[in-house]
């Protein structure tokens, strides 16, 4: 059954042209992969995960046969263990901490078998978690990406009402819209958005707060607000030629990707140059290499600097993204003549050195060159989504822009507000907000009781 | 080059791997192809008076993603005509004079007995086999394990058998049974030339569950089965190795049969008394092919122990087999992890903490190390507490990792005592 959501995304996307990555194990393959599994003992694979799921039970219970209790086990301590499944970095995470590595024996494809375990619970509809006796507190969750999602859902399983509000027409955040599509698509992101509310609690899209509804409106209504807002529009370098046609920020390029009928920049485009050198700059120089583009990627520092995990560098060179070190951008030059003058044609690039450790690398002097392109994506990093939050009392902001919080707690400075996802954590994986969303529902949980515990004669009462 | 031919209690072959008596000793064409392969002889499928089988009539135990780690049969002996059994032997005797091939038996009266035994000679066997073992089917109609699990019948069978035959009769016991000594020296008394076993194990290999029947299922229901395979192998090497230290049984010569899949396997059964090995499981797995690889591991292992002919294998560790009471109390060693060889799976700890002797701790990890901005995975080794460790060796077999946990000495080496030495030191105070 296909969520209503899907009907919001055009039949023709420029994602659906990206097959797979890793493709899902058959059922043989599955109990093979699993009878490998030692079992291990405080496994350091459960160690590795932010959720800590308990891996070894679960592919144990795959091993046997007992495909509905694996799922049950993943799900039940991450709610987003299927779209983890799909775009976990595993190779940092728990497969890079399974034992057999230290054995120079293959690792156990966990995140293959994490698939394997989840996507039948969802092809057969199997549900888990019922809501909790109602307890008559109301959560307000402002964006549905995974920090929200993971946090309304532990809400709902704990009885308290959950609503989360989300700006943009489909839900699901960068599953729906940022995830690399040969993880994930779209709707599969909304088919997991499905499920999880199926639990019952509500999304709202196209609810913009600070826009048609008001922080203070929620505040009325809600006894507690969970901000999972994530992050901003790509940064910009303040570059010549940043409003050509053809330059696009990189997170805007992957969303109409993913989501949009055609993306006529890239259909257009032979030769694409991405800016950048972390893993959403890998992530968009890949999807345009499989979409056909030759890709060139600037960095301004070396390899080693790089801010993308290794085996996504080892991969996009691979699939034929040529990387250039030591190089940065200083202008986006357009064509000569006619509509031409509107288009990007060429980027002009600088080598870049550094003058010594720990210094910022500078522009070598007499090193211009220029770079053919048709396209180019900045993937520069994204602003910060603070600017209505400014205004909570008590909330307090990093020098870099993101929400403080309490780790423990997902707490803020502002006793009826959490935060989780990358509006708090800065920008990391799907798997971090699923983590983060579930302690802030338990600590709002938490704060409910001690409340209660503090005014018994005040119960439960609905707003 | 070793000499792996054998002379089992007088039944002669090129090596000591015969296929067992059961499905691929089935026709004359089966082992015509074994022979070519390279098996050096045959116990043929029991041959008596003919019956009607059921389907299914096999099942078998999966472990591991491994299949058929043990495997159990519910099928009867030869459906096929005692005349046609005959004339296929004859050619297969005629084609392969040099190889071994053995009648399997089973039949009820003393006239039977007779008759059979007197026709496989006129066809040329080297030698008979009593089935005194089957536990299924046959043993309800007063045959098979029905025999082995009565000695005196055993005895008085087997020599009747004897009178009839020129040939040596190896009897074939059942494990079915409280101890193999006792149908082990009926048979020496019944003058048995030798002894093989060991046949099937009693077994009844799970329940569907959808339909409520054990397996194998055979329309809505099920019977027992007779037990092989892999798994049974440390159950068939006792009963050989108790016989081959009896002081009445020993003077048999053994073929060993159970669970046989590949040269080390046979050689275990041959330094335990065997004189032959009989293999069928692994055969109706993987074919008469696997004989290659038999021949040659344990000509590479005999060569590189200096064993020149299969005689000097033979029986090379019964002396080692001792009762209990025999072994030497003060003989102390303890486990130890080679640091740089574990991979921090825990299941030793896991292991000697929940299931033995509570001596191993918890690794703990050492400072962090960082490369390139992540920390490097460390590995948490376990710590034997090697005051209290009892030496059980359970944490050195569940360890993944070869060599990893070994297990150190730690006496001297020096006094050793027994506990029946020391019940005799006691008895001794006590009589003065």
């Amino acid at each position: 059954m296909a969520a209503p959501e899907t009907r919001a995304l055009p039949a023709r996307r420029l994602e659906l042209m990206m097959p797979d990555l890793k493709p899902a194990l058959t059922e043989a393959q599955a109990r093979a992969e699993a009878s490998r599994c030692l079992y291990c003992n405080d496994a350091p694979c459960i160690a590795a995960c932010p959720t800590a799921i308990n891996i070894p039970e679960f592919i144990r219970k795959i091993d046997s046969g007992n495909y509905r209790g694996s799922a049950r086990t993943i799900l039940d301590a991450n709610i987003l263990g299927y779209s983890c499944a799909l775009v976990c970095p595993v190779e940092v995470l728990c497969v890079g901490a399974c034992v057999y590595n230290h054995q120079d024996r293959p690792p156990i494809q966990i995140g293959l078998l994490q698939r394997f375990a989840t996507e039948r619970a969802y092809e057969k509809g199997t549900r888990f978690f019922e809501k909790g006796a109602p307890t008559g507190k109301r959560v307000a969750l402002v964006g549905a990406g995974p920090a929200s999602l993971a946090c309304a859902h532990e809400l709902t399983r704990l009885g308290h009402e959950a609503v989360c509000l989300e700006a943009r027409q489909l839900p699901g955040g960068l599953n729906t819209t940022g995830c690399a599509p040969y993880k994930i698509r779209s709707e599969t992101a909304l088919l997991e958005v499905d499920y999880i509310k199926g639990i019952g609690f509500e999304v709202r899209t196209g609810v913009e707060v600070g826009g048609n509804v008001t922080l203070a409106e929620l505040e009325k209504t809600y006894d507690a607000i969970f901000l999972g807002v994530g992050l901003g529009p790509d940064s910009r370098l303040g570059l010549p030629g940043e409003n050509l046609r053809g330059v696009l920020g990189a997170c805007d390029l992957i969303e109409r990707i993913k989501n949009r009928e055609t993306v006529p920049e890239v259909e257009a485009a032979r030769e694409a140059v991405v800016v950048g050198g972390g893993n959403t700059a890998i992530d968009i120089a890949r999807e345009l290499a499989r979409l056909g583009l030759h890709v060139t990627q600037l960095y301004r520092r070396g390899p080693t600097e790089m801010g993308a995990y290794a085996h996504e560098q080892t991969y996009a060179r691979k699939e034929g993204v040529e990387f250039r070190y030591w190089e940065q951008p200083v202008a986006y030059v357009a064509g000569k003549q006619g509509p031409e003058k509107e288009r990007v044609r060429s980027v002009q690039c600088v080598k870049m050195a550094q003058t010594g450790a720990g210094r910022q690398p500078e522009p070598v002097r007499g090193s211009e060159h220029e770079l053919p392109a048709d396209l180019v994506a900045v993937a520069t990093g994204q602003e910060k989504l603070v600017s209505q939050l400014r205004t909570i009392a008590g909330i307090k902001f990093g020098a870099d822009g993101r929400i403080e919080v309490e780790p423990s707690t997902c707490a803020t400075g502002n006793s009826r507000y959490w935060a989780g996802g990358d509006c708090a954590n800065g920008g990391k994986e799907v798997v971090n907000a699923a983590a983060e969303g579930k302690r802030a529902a338990r600590a709002i949980d938490a704060a409910f009781k001690a409340a209660l515990r503090r005014a018994p004669g005040a119960g439960a009462r609905g707003a | 080059m070793v000499d792996l031919s054998t002379n089992c209690a007088g039944i002669r072959s090129p090596n000591p791997f015969w296929l067992a008596s059961g499905p691929p000793s089935n026709t004359g064409d089966q082992v015509s192809r074994a022979f070519d392969a390279g098996w050096g002889g045959a116990v043929w499928k029991t041959i008596g008076v003919p019956i009607q089988n059921v389907t299914s009539r096999y099942g078998s135990i999966d472990y591991g993603g491994k299949r058929v780690v043990g495997f159990n049969n519910i099928e009867l002996i030869s459906d096929r005509s005692i005349d046609v059994n005959l004339k296929e032997i004859k050619d297969v005797k005629r084609r392969f004079p040099n190889h071994a091939v053995v009648s399997s038996l089973m039949v009820e009266t003393k006239e039977e007995w007779k008759s059979l035994i007197e026709r496989c000679e006129e066809v040329g066997v080297d030698g008979h086999e009593l089935n005194f073992g089957c536990p299924h089917g046959m043993c309800e109609r007063g045959m098979g394990s029905a025999v082995g699990q009565e000695p005196e019948v055993l005895a008085e069978i087997t020599s009747w058998a004897k009178a009839y035959a020129k040939k040596p009769v190896l009897v074939k016991l059942t494990p079915n049974i409280g101890d193999i000594v006792e149908p082990g020296r009926a048979a020496v008394k019944g003058g048995a030339d030798g002894l093989s076993l060991i046949n099937t194990i009693k077994s009844l290999m799970g329940v569907d569950l959808d339909k409520m029947v054990p397996l194998p299922v055979v329309g809505t229901r099920s019977t027992n089965g007779g037990y092989c395979g892999p798994a049974v192998k440390p159950i068939a090497l006792h009963m050989v190795a108790a016989l081959a230290r009896d002081p009445v049984a020993r003077k048999l010569p053994i073929s060993g049969i159970g669970g046989v899949s590949n040269w080390r396997d046979a050689a275990e059964f041959i330094a335990l008394g065997s004189s032959s090995v009989q293999v069928c499981t692994a055969v109706m797995h993987y074919g008469f092919r696997i004989v290659e690889d038999m021949i040659e591991g344990l000509s590479t292992y005999m060569e590189e122990k200096g064993f020149k002919r299969l005689d000097d294998l033979v029986g090379r560790a019964v002396p080692a087999f001792v009762e209990w009471g025999e072994l030497d109390l003060h003989y102390k060693i303890i486990a130890s992890i080679d640091r740089d060889k574990c991979i921090g799976c825990e299941l030793c700890y896991i292991a000697c903490w929940d299931g033995a002797h509570q001596c191993i701790e918890k690794g703990k990890l050492g400072p962090a190390v960082i490369e390139n901005g992540h920390a490097l995975p460390q590995v948490k080794v376990p710590r034997i507490l090697e005051d209290h460790c009892t030496g059980c060796n359970l944490c050195s077999l569940v360890c993944p990792v070869d060599g990893c946990i070994t297990m150190k000495r730690v006496d001297d080496g020096k006094n050793p005592v027994t506990w029946n030495e020391l019940v005799a030191k006691t008895q001794l105070i006590k009589a003065h």
